[in-house]
């Protein structure tokens, strides 16, 4: 199989999905003939055109808008934002119209769209170019929200979101964009939104994570290996609809779970996690559920020390592992 | 005859007729819905008194077998000329699980109907418009030649969705009719207070698409803007921002109380401009009606008003369990 960046993943999919059905469109600020800022949409204008490949003025809540006015027409648009931080304008767009739009209309019309958005720090990106934005969606029904960590899964989620009839936000951890590479088949594959994954098996502690933070864990889980402990490592992959049955069987396996995180600790994913295995799971339990997340404070930094105490790391990681697993 | 304006904008004497009866079927079933709201059926009522030329003329300049609406809050006309019914406007005021814009889920006013192209618009203003902008740009890309129209509210066209949606629609020369239903408030606060350069359609300009005044009193008159709009854009030669001028006859909603902020004299001034009232003139000058043809159409729309509300009123409520569906696709 050959191997390929996270970004590569992204272009990839995106080039599949417009060959194999005109409907599909990309728009965005900076789309066209530059490619993208990260260049995700590098060539794609040249392959098909300023038509389907459109440079939009500088307007998220348009983008956003005008991206479901298209789909409830009947196309596929996969609208980009040139950073998560930057989709603030377009959250009204996003939660009042693109998420309510089947609920509303008692199921007359839907908006099958994508938006992309490149979150996540340690790029030097400081408040407005670090953010983890994840956890102002996961409470709004109606959206979808995918947070892939692999090549593989990006091209294969990036794929199912595309084809979903629903509205999907796709976060793509930007810090992975060039650091993650993995091997991608070559024959069309999709990777259904809805399922975690389990990357790593193990019997002493379970991390449940996603993004960049899952590599962390990785790492971390191959440090502890040689201290003798053993552990389980679940991708969530997809936010919502959350895989539960995926986590309490990831839970089952230790009895020990460390929930981890690049978005805030308060009101981030992980509480919602951490709510549903008390709810569910309570007595598989051997340990109190932890939690390791960015902190709580407005955004991340930018100071190479600032940052650095903001961001996780896979230290962090083995150390809050190893603390849960002597417990 | 042959000199009417209607026929100069080539409108035969039926269809200014047909047009009459959409304005006044929309003001009878709005008035309707108010007496069912004072007398404690129905929650809440939000209007079109005042706007139905703006509604009716528009509708009347489309193609309503191809083009698309994304109207807002007002626009019973509008949705009446593209083929709903009174029996489902009754269903939607009832809050019935026939009511087919929302299945009962939505506030009476938040249009969306499949069968007639009109998407589903929700109660944060001027979204709308950058739904029209797409689908317009769907239009462009499948190399169709219909066109979107989507109204809002002067005070709404303050949001950013209007700047963008516009700049967005210049910028990309899509089949787009932007039409604003200039009321003269935006519940109390008057136009005054909301334009600070006094037009809607002077914004145009930045926007690189013609902005057009008409006088939203005179259903011919937006009739001949929008058509001429509609043109336009199936040409392939872009946008338009229409400007019609009103007036909100009634309080903002039925929990408003509009003697808080504005005069009663004012509001009849206004109603002596009522475009019911001018139109039934016009129509009696020309010789299209008579007060025998008009009162014959009153009772007609009585009855029909009268027959929808029994069935609404009867129909059944949604079951709860529809509280939880159509979330996602099932
Ligand atoms: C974003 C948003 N802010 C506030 C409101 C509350 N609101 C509903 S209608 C309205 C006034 C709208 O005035 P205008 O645009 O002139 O339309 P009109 O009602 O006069 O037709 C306001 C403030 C809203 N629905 N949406
Ligand atoms: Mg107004």
């Amino acid at each position: 199989m050959p191997v390929i960046s996270y970004i590569e993943a992204v272009t990839q999919a995106l080039r599949e999905e417009m060959q194999r059905d005109e409907r599909v469109f990309v728009l965005g600020e900076d789309v066209g003939v530059r490619g993208g800022v990260f260049r995700a949409t590098a060539g794609l204008i040249e392959e098909f055109g300023p038509e389907r490949v459109l440079d939009t003025p500088l307007t998220e809540s348009a983008i956003a808008g005008v991206s479901i006015g298209a789909s409830v027409y009947g196309m596929r648009p996969v609208a980009e934002m040139q950073f998560a931080d930057f989709i603030m304008p377009a959250v009204n767009q996003i939660v009042s119209e693109a998420a309510k739009m089947r609920y509303r209309s008692n199921n007359s019309w839907h908006c099958p769209l994508v938006i992309r958005a490149p979150y996540g720090g340690g790029v030097h990106g400081a408040l407005y170019h670090s953010q983890s934005v994840e956890k102002i969606f996961t409470g709004v029904p109606g959206l979808k929200i995918v947070t892939p960590s692999t090549p593989h899964d990006v091209k294969g989620l990036l794929i199912s979101a595309i084809r979903d009839e629903d509205p999907v936000l796709f976060f793509e951890h930007k810090r992975c964009y060039r650091l993650i590479k993995g091997e991608v088949p070559e024959e069309e594959y999709t990777v259904p939104i809805g399922k975690a994954e389990v990357k790593r098996e193990g019997t002493d502690v379970t991390v449940i994570s996603y993004g960049l933070t899952l590599h962390f864990a990785l790492k971390a889980a191959e440090e502890l290996e040689k201290e003798g402990i053993s552990v389980h490592v679940l991708d969530l992959r997809t936010l919502i609809p959350l895989d539960k049955e995926a986590v309490l069987e990831a839970v089952a396996k230790t009895g020990k779970v460390l929930i981890i995180h690049e978005d805030n600790l308060t009101g981030g994913f992980g509480g919602e996690v951490s709510a549903i295995i008390s709810e569910q799971a309570f007595f598989e339990l051997d340990a109190p559920v932890r939690r390791l997340a960015g902190p709580d404070v407005p955004a991340m930094p930018y100071s190479p020390p600032l940052e650095k105490e903001f961001m996780l790391n896979p230290e962090k990681v083995t150390n809050a592992i190893r603390e849960l697993a002597e417990f | 005859m042959a000199n009417e304006r209607h026929d100069e904008l080539g409108l035969s004497d039926e269809q200014v007729l047909d047009m009459y009866r959409y304005m006044l079927l929309a003001r009878k079933i709005d008035e309707r819905m108010w007496l069912l709201n004072r007398a404690g059926k129905i929650p809440f009522v939000i209007s079109c008194q005042g706007q139905e030329a703006i509604q009716v003329g528009a509708a009347f300049a489309l193609d309503r077998d191809k083009d698309w609406l994304c109207p807002y809050y007002r626009d019973l006309g509008m949705v009446l000329v593209f083929g709903q019914s009174s029996k489902d406007q009754m269903l939607s005021a009832f809050a019935k699980a026939e009511d087919p814009n929302s299945g009962g889920r939505q506030m009476p006013g938040h249009y969306g109907d499949r069968r007639f192209r009109i998407v589903s618009g929700s109660s944060p203003v001027t979204t709308q418009l950058l739904h029209a902008v797409g689908v317009a740009l769907a239009a462009k890309m499948e190399k169709k030649d219909h066109v979107a129209l989507t109204t809002f509210g002067e005070g709404s066209s303050n949001q950013g969705d209007f700047h963008e949606g516009l700049n967005f629609a210049g910028v990309h020369n899509l089949p787009v009719i932007f039409m604003c239903e200039n009321n003269k408030y935006a519940i109390s606060v008057p136009v005054e207070k909301q334009l600070a350069g006094g037009s809607v359609a002077a914004r145009a300009q930045g926007y690189g698409m013609p902005g057009v005044q008409v006088d939203g009193n005179d259903p011919l008159n937006v009739f001949e803007a929008v058509k001429a709009a509609a043109d336009q854009a199936r040409r392939g030669e872009g946008p338009t921002l229409i400007e019609a001028s009103s007036y909100r006859l009634v309080p903002h909603s039925s929990d408003d109380d509009d003697r808080t902020y504005r005069r009663a004299e004012e509001v009849e001034e206004a109603r002596k401009k009522d475009p019911l009232v001018q139109f039934k003139a016009y129509l009696m000058d020309a010789g299209v009606m008579d007060e025998e043809k008009e009162s014959a159409l009153n009772k007609e729309i009585a009855q029909e008003v009268d027959e929808a509300t029994e069935y609404a009123e009867k129909a059944p409520y949604p079951d709860p369990e529809q509280t939880h569906t159509h979330v996602y696709a099932e």
